[in-house]
């Protein structure tokens, strides 16, 4: 498939991001996404899988989002397309726990 | 630093969701997510490749395994693991210096160098290493001279790397755990070259 993903020679992507002395994750939400795909893609989904669903990405969307945002939409669309939760349930729980905070 | 799409909070409770419900349906355990996220963050790391390397530096005939079957001799060392299944390595050489990216995603040797920085996973340098490679390692403060021939490989999903440095001058005495020490987790992937040891300060004076 010939999308954004495939970035090899692709120009105006600006200087590389160096960061030193850079932590594994930046913040508790990127640890979280990478556990939960790490132990969902070892027994729900194989990784293949997991890459084409963050290539299923909408381009403008795959371009603006970082690393893990990318990961967290793959996910998203794995656990619901293999009906382990629905969408309904993702937003309901997120409206519970805005409204306990 | 995260440049996210979306604000940060609203990202944090669609994770918090997602957990919550995924960990009330069984489908994912609290203390495996805690037992993945501590190994990445402590256990497995940079040190394992460079124990690789270390060996291949003092040890000829494990490192012609190495550069034959990468797969193989990484096995010896008990260091195969997710997402390193299948590993080739390259050797610097004073003619040539070998890169390596993945312009599709970030495909890495994670259980040789832990997970990437990134800059690795940057759309920059995913679009850049393969089209100007030396302006590339200039920015990572690496100077390639114009007669050393840059060999870039692009990582695929089933097919990670490992670059094999070249040994720092004036570490023959050292030991193989020393050399180890020298070895960074830039210079595995070729976006640096290993320094010699810092001499101690009183001969430095």
């Amino acid at each position: 498939m010939n999308g954004p993903h495939d970035m090899g020679g692709m120009h105006g992507m600006g200087p590389i991001p160096i960061e030193p002395d850079e932590p594994v994750f930046h913040t508790e939400w990127e640890a979280k996404v990478f556990a939960m795909s790490f132990a969902t893609f070892c027994h729900f989904f194989p990784v293949d899988e997991t890459r084409h669903a963050s290539e299923r990405m909408p381009p403008g969307d795959y371009l603006s989002s970082a690393y893990y945002e990318r990961w967290l939409y793959a996910l998203e669309l794995l656990i619901t397309e293999h009906n382990l939760v629905t969408p309904a349930e993702i937003e309901q729980r997120m409206a519970e726990l805005a409204q306990g905070e | 630093m995260v440049h996210t799409h979306r604000p940060e909070s609203d990202i944090a409770l669609r994770v918090k969701a997602i957990e919550s419900l995924l960990v009330e349906k069984g489908i994912v355990d609290p203390a495996t997510l805690d037992t993945i996220i501590d190994a990445y963050e402590h256990r497995i790391g940079p040190h394992n490749g460079a124990r690789i390397v270390a060996k291949a530096w003092v040890d000829p005939d494990y490192k012609q395994r190495l550069l034959t079957d990468g797969t193989s001799a990484i096995a010896e060392l008990n260091l195969t693991g997710f997402s390193s299944e299948h590993m080739i390595v390259v050797e610097n050489t004073p003619q040539v210096h070998n890169l390596i990216v993945c312009t599709l995603c970030s495909c890495y040797p994670w259980a040789i160098l832990g997970l990437p920085p990134t800059w690795y996973k940057s759309f920059a340098y995913r679009s850049r290493a393969v089209i100007e490679p030396r302006k590339v390692l200039q920015e990572f403060g690496l100077d390639i001279p114009d007669d050393v021939e840059i060999r870039v490989w692009d990582s695929n999903a089933d097919l990670r790397y490992l670059v094999l440095p070249e040994r720092p001058a004036g570490t023959e005495g050292l030991s193989e755990a020393a050399l180890a020490g020298l070895v960074t987790r830039n210079a595995m992937i070729g976006t640096a070259q290993v320094q010699p040891p810092e001499p101690p300060s009183t001969l430095a004076a």
